[in-house]
């Protein structure tokens, strides 16, 4: 299901981490995270909840700042850019959000014009209706277009919040739990939906959850993150054929507990 | 841990607790002032956001519009109503007119338009903010490279501060309305002579007056709506207390305020005369 590893850049990376510590109050989140993404690459973070995977992400996405240490996205130091700076370069950024984050107040159509216009305020009306058939056909959803995100199932949240993202054709996709809360089913066309996001847009993407199904279908890569730190990282067979109680308890609890 | 605790004598804890609320409290209120700091600065850098502004502007009017209508009517009627019989016994019903025009527009109008714009729309901000904030819709707003307190936040704060004198002049204007038709009623009195008779002690200070002083209460309701949907935690319950918080903070605040708008302005009035 995952690409073939030869389109993956390993030159540059995309995102570059290095040393990132992050606490709230007296209470430690990330202890010193170093981490590196290629263009082209698919990244999966594992772990259990309170780990400190989406404040990673958050990071990332310059929604948080880091205690200690630096984060590098696309070749930029976040904590360097002024706000109209991280602006122009969160335009270059997707972020999938897990409740989905759609604008309860507007329908489909003009949750995915908001981003779009105000970033590109030169765009025509045809061009603009033009680029939200595009995105609406390749999340799947074309007939969504007048509804409420109240009148939509989970899934088409998840799909509508995607081409939210990318319909400002970004080069980095962030996913905080796709799958959290959606029936298998729904699960798997998700992480179908991101594969193919990867190679439509040809997007490099780190994906936060604790669904293995959804981190061995679309990760290249995949990181074990346990109480703010790396444990283990490398393809899915390589960080699950431990003898790591915690990686082991992670792994049994997805596939005999929890299924 | 809970057996040290128990071993605490109440009346430290009762202190540890208080001194514990307090720097909460003051906490709140420094960040209360980089809320309205950051509103300021946010408001005079461009890029303006003029179609929300207008959206706001539609929003907190045309919501407050109805309920403003009906209660400025009964407040004008009701309040004739009620001083007509302390006036009668002193013949001096042809007073009616300028005192109710003096405590409509000096007192009434301006109070009554900011509660209801309190209720109606603070508690309407509270909660849309909060929600926004519980959802990741603000988040959501700031990675799509928006920036989300000047979109949510500067327009509705400048929307209540320039909308609530325009719905108080209005409410003055339909207060005595009210008050008109009472007086027609008893003492068939012109709609031309009733409006000569209600500005005659009526002067362009009193309309100043009420139009900075709703200005005022305005901006503390968008200010007490937006801080506390802004900052909004804890799932649904939180969206609940912001919108609580809002309501209440608000009306608390508009009656201090106008306390201390109505010493100082009496000051400066003994002053002049």
């Amino acid at each position: 299901m995952a690409k073939q590893l030869s389109s993956i850049d390993t030159r540059l990376p995309v995102i570059s981490l290095r040393g990132v510590e992050k606490s709230f109050g007296h209470v430690p989140v990330l202890r010193g995270v170093d981490l590196d993404v290629y263009k082209g690459e698919n990244v999966v973070i594992l772990g259990r909840s309170g780990s400190g995977k989406s404040v990673l992400i958050r990071i990332i996405a310059g929604l948080l700042k880091p205690d200690r240490g630096s984060v590098n996205v696309l070749v930029k130091d976040i904590s360097t850019l002024n706000t109209r700076e991280l602006q122009v370069l969160r335009a270059r950024i997707g972020f999938s959000f897990q409740s989905s984050a759609l604008y309860d107040g507007m329908n489909v159509k003009d949750n995915l014009e908001f981003p779009l216009v105000r970033n590109n305020r030169h765009l025509s009306r045809q061009q603009i209706n033009e680029a939200i058939a595009k995105v609406l056909d390749d999340v799947g959803l074309t007939k969504t277009l007048y509804q409420m995100p109240s009148e939509l199932s989970g899934g088409q949240k998840k799909r509508i919040g995607i081409a939210r993202t990318l319909i400002l054709r970004p080069e980095i996709m962030l996913y905080d739990e796709p799958t959290a809360g959606l029936d298998p089913v729904t699960s798997v066309e998700i992480n179908d939906l991101i594969n193919e996001v990867q190679q439509l847009y040809n997007t490099s993407s780190v994906i936060i959850t604790h669904d293995l199904t959804c981190a061995r279908s679309t990760g290249d890569r995949l990181i074990m993150l346990s109480e703010g730190k790396f444990l283990k990282q490398g393809s899915f067979d390589e960080v699950f054929n431990t003898d790591d109680a915690r990686i082991k308890g992670f792994y049994n609890y997805n596939f005999i507990a929890g299924k | 841990m809970n057996e040290d605790q128990d071993n605490v004598p109440a009346g430290r804890q009762i202190k540890a607790s208080f001194r514990e609320r307090l720097s909460q409290f003051f906490l709140r209120i420094y960040s209360l002032y980089r809320f309205i700091l950051r509103f300021f600065r946010e408001a005079a850098l461009p890029p303006y956001e003029y179609k929300e502004i207008l959206n706001q502007f539609f929003q907190v009017g045309i919501k407050s519009l109805s309920i403003i209508t009906l209660t400025g009517f009964i407040t004008g009627l009701v309040f004739t109503k009620q001083s007509r019989s302390s006036l009668t016994g002193f013949g001096a019903t042809s007073w009616l007119p300028s005192l109710m025009a003096i405590a409509i527009i000096r007192a009434l109008a301006p109070l009554v338009s900011a509660l209801i714009v309190a209720g109606k729309v603070g508690s309407n901000i509270g909660a849309e903010l909060g929600s926004m904030k519980v959802t990741e819709q603000i988040e959501a707003m700031e990675v799509s490279s928006t920036n989300p307190f000047k979109f949510l936040v500067v327009s509705r704060i400048l929307a209540t501060t320039i909308i609530v004198p325009i719905l108080a002049i209005y409410m003055a204007f339909i207060g005595l309305l009210g008050a008109f038709v009472n007086v027609y009623k008893n003492e068939l009195t012109s709609f031309t002579t009733f409006f000569q008779s209600a500005f005659e002690k009526i002067t362009f200070l009193d309309i100043y007056i009420l139009i900075i002083k709703s200005a005022i209460y305005g901006f503390t309701i968008g200010v007490a709506g937006c801080f506390n949907g802004y900052n909004a935690d804890q799932g649904t319950v939180g969206v609940g207390r912001a919108a609580n918080t809002a309501v209440v903070a608000s009306m608390f605040l508009i009656f201090v305020e106008e306390m201390i708008i109505v010493t100082v302005v009496n000051y400066f009035k003994q002053g002049l005369g």
